[in-house]
């Protein structure tokens, strides 16, 4: 046994069953705690795959920023705890056939890749010279693309929060 | 090293552990230091005297303080989540812990030298929020659950003009990694970053304004992310009991207690890896080596701990209005021009 499998089994580990609590707890809040965990193994599973900048750029971005966001909704909102989840079945017949279906192309797709078995390279590269480079070089365009949609986001966010206020 | 290493896994993941096992033996020593230094700070500058009877001026205070806390029943209220209760503080804690694997204690010791240092910490720091959340709201009390919103709330604004006034020193540096940042910095006093870094004359005197503030900032957003007065709406006594931890008791408590001085620490590590030097002698190549590295290392952040304290007991408590118009409206907008003007600099 590898250090890397033992150390990858334990990140999927991780991340599955926290998954499997987000989709399963009849509790909001459980589900919204469960997503810190699988953020967090996630970011394990990219850090095996070398890829430490993404690993801890989702750390930040989702643990951080979206995953507190999203607690402070939950929490804000009156009924927390016997939330009306809707998890009963209908539509049984349509259910079934798209759910075989995936379910037919992921296997598919399982068995037919080969998956390797053990890390792209031995070492770290250091990879934020790189990104770094490629953001403000071939990738310019999107990037700030990118940047002013963020902008008029949070300006619109802005207009909107406002706009409330005033209507107090 | 090499006997272990030849045991394969086993092996690797023992030096793993004991490697990763040292900032916490620190983080205890350094928490009996500070929770005596801390009461006796405040007694002295309030003009009292504070513990004198257990040991020599009370130097024993602290253990008798952890043994109590070991002794403490570990209470849990009825109307309490048990789950996320229980879960919350070592969340806490690890959010706090992760973080120290980056800090360049000395030249020979780092828990982890990735290439992405304080990056990561400011991501994993984060974790400490969520935890904060999830013990405030499965306390099912409203002081825990204003506290946990307010801590929350202050830590994320906060970490906007942190981030900002880290990255100006990681204009200046060219480096994430905390070691490079800190060898960056070699040769004395005149080379740390607060005083424009190691670069040519004129460039270094135009820096000097725009380092000095972003410092400045730095400090005291540090004091915000860690809630410590003037920022200390989430625990506030006299408002909210107090705050996030209010229903927690014995080791618990303990725990927060003990990531909350773990942060403090970290805050002013990374102020001090990246503004003040570092591991590196101010007299440069006078008193450096790596023990010596160790010894300045904990020495200035210490003595930012000392500043946080001494704030403590100087300043008065900031309301919500006040804590929000500081960070967007003056520590943002400051940042925004040293960044403006630190990058206009470094090009020309």
């Amino acid at each position: 046994m590898d250090l890397y499998i033992i150390v990858f089994y334990l990140f999927a580990l991780i991340t599955l069953a926290s998954a499997a609590i987000v989709v399963i707890s009849k509790n909001i809040v459980y589900s919204a705690f469960a997503l810190l965990f699988t953020f967090f193994g996630v970011a394990g599973l990219y850090v095996l795959l070398m890829a430490d900048f993404i690993a801890v750029t989702q750390l930040l971005i989702y643990v951080g920023g979206i995953l507190v966001l999203l607690l402070f909704g939950v929490m804000l909102t009156t009924k927390v705890i016997r939330v009306d989840m809707r998890t009963a079945t209908v539509r049984t017949f349509p259910a079934v056939v798209i759910v075989a279906a995936l379910a037919g192309t992921l296997i598919g797709i399982f068995w037919s890749t080969d998956w390797p078995q053990s890390p792209a390279s031995d070492g770290f590269e250091r990879t934020i010279p790189q990104i770094g480079e490629m953001l403000l070089t071939s990738y310019l365009l999107p990037f700030e693309i990118a940047s002013v949609v963020l902008l008029v986001a949070l300006i619109g966010a802005a207009m909107i929060a406002r706009r409330e206020r005033k209507a107090l | 090293m090499e006997a272990l290493e030849n045991l394969g896994v086993w092996g690797s993941i023992l030096i793993a552990v004991v490697w990763s096992a040292l900032p916490i033996v620190f983080i205890l020593l350094y928490a009996l230091v500070t929770l005596y230094a801390e009461m006796k700070i405040a007694a002295h500058i309030q003009d009292r005297l504070a513990y004198m009877r257990t040991g020599w001026h009370g130097t024993l205070q602290p253990f008798a303080d952890i043994l109590k806390l070991l002794q403490k029943e570990d209470t849990i209220s009825s109307a309490a989540d048990r789950k996320l209760f229980r879960l919350a503080p070592y969340v806490v804690f690890m959010g706090t812990y992760g973080a120290f694997s980056a800090i360049p204690f000395s030249s020979i010791y780092i828990g982890s030298n990735i290439d992405l240092g304080v990056f990561f910490i400011v991501a994993v720091s984060s974790l400490v929020v969520v935890g904060i959340l999830m013990g405030g709201w499965a306390s099912n009390n409203k002081w825990s659950i204003f506290g946990a919103m307010r801590s929350a709330a202050q830590m994320v604004s906060y970490e906007i003009p942190t981030a900002l006034a880290i990255l100006i020193a990681v204009m200046i540096t060219g480096s994430l990694n905390l070691q490079d940042v800190t060898k960056f910095q070699e040769g004395g006093i005149h080379n740390w970053v607060v005083f424009g870094g190691p670069l040519p004359l004129t460039q270094k005197l135009l820096l000097i304004p725009f380092t000095l503030v972003t410092f400045i900032i730095l400090f005291i957003a540090s004091l915000a992310e860690v809630n410590r007065t003037p920022f200390d709406l989430p625990e506030a006594e006299s408002e909210l009991v107090q705050g996030f931890n209010t229903e927690y008791s014995g080791m618990r408590f303990a725990m927060f207690y003990l990531a909350e001085y773990a942060n403090m620490f970290l805050v002013s590590a990374v102020t001090v890896a990246l503004f003040l030097g570092g591991w590196t002698s101010p007299f440069g190549s006078f008193l450096s080596g790596p023990v010596w590295g160790l010894f300045w290392f904990i020495g200035k952040c210490l003595l930012l701990v000392f500043l946080q304290i001494w704030i403590r007991w100087t300043l008065p408590r900031l309301r919500v209005d006040q804590l929000m118009y500081t960070s967007w409206k003056v520590l943002t907008p400051f940042l925004f021009v040293c960044i403006f003007g630190v990058g206009l600099i470094l090009v020309l």
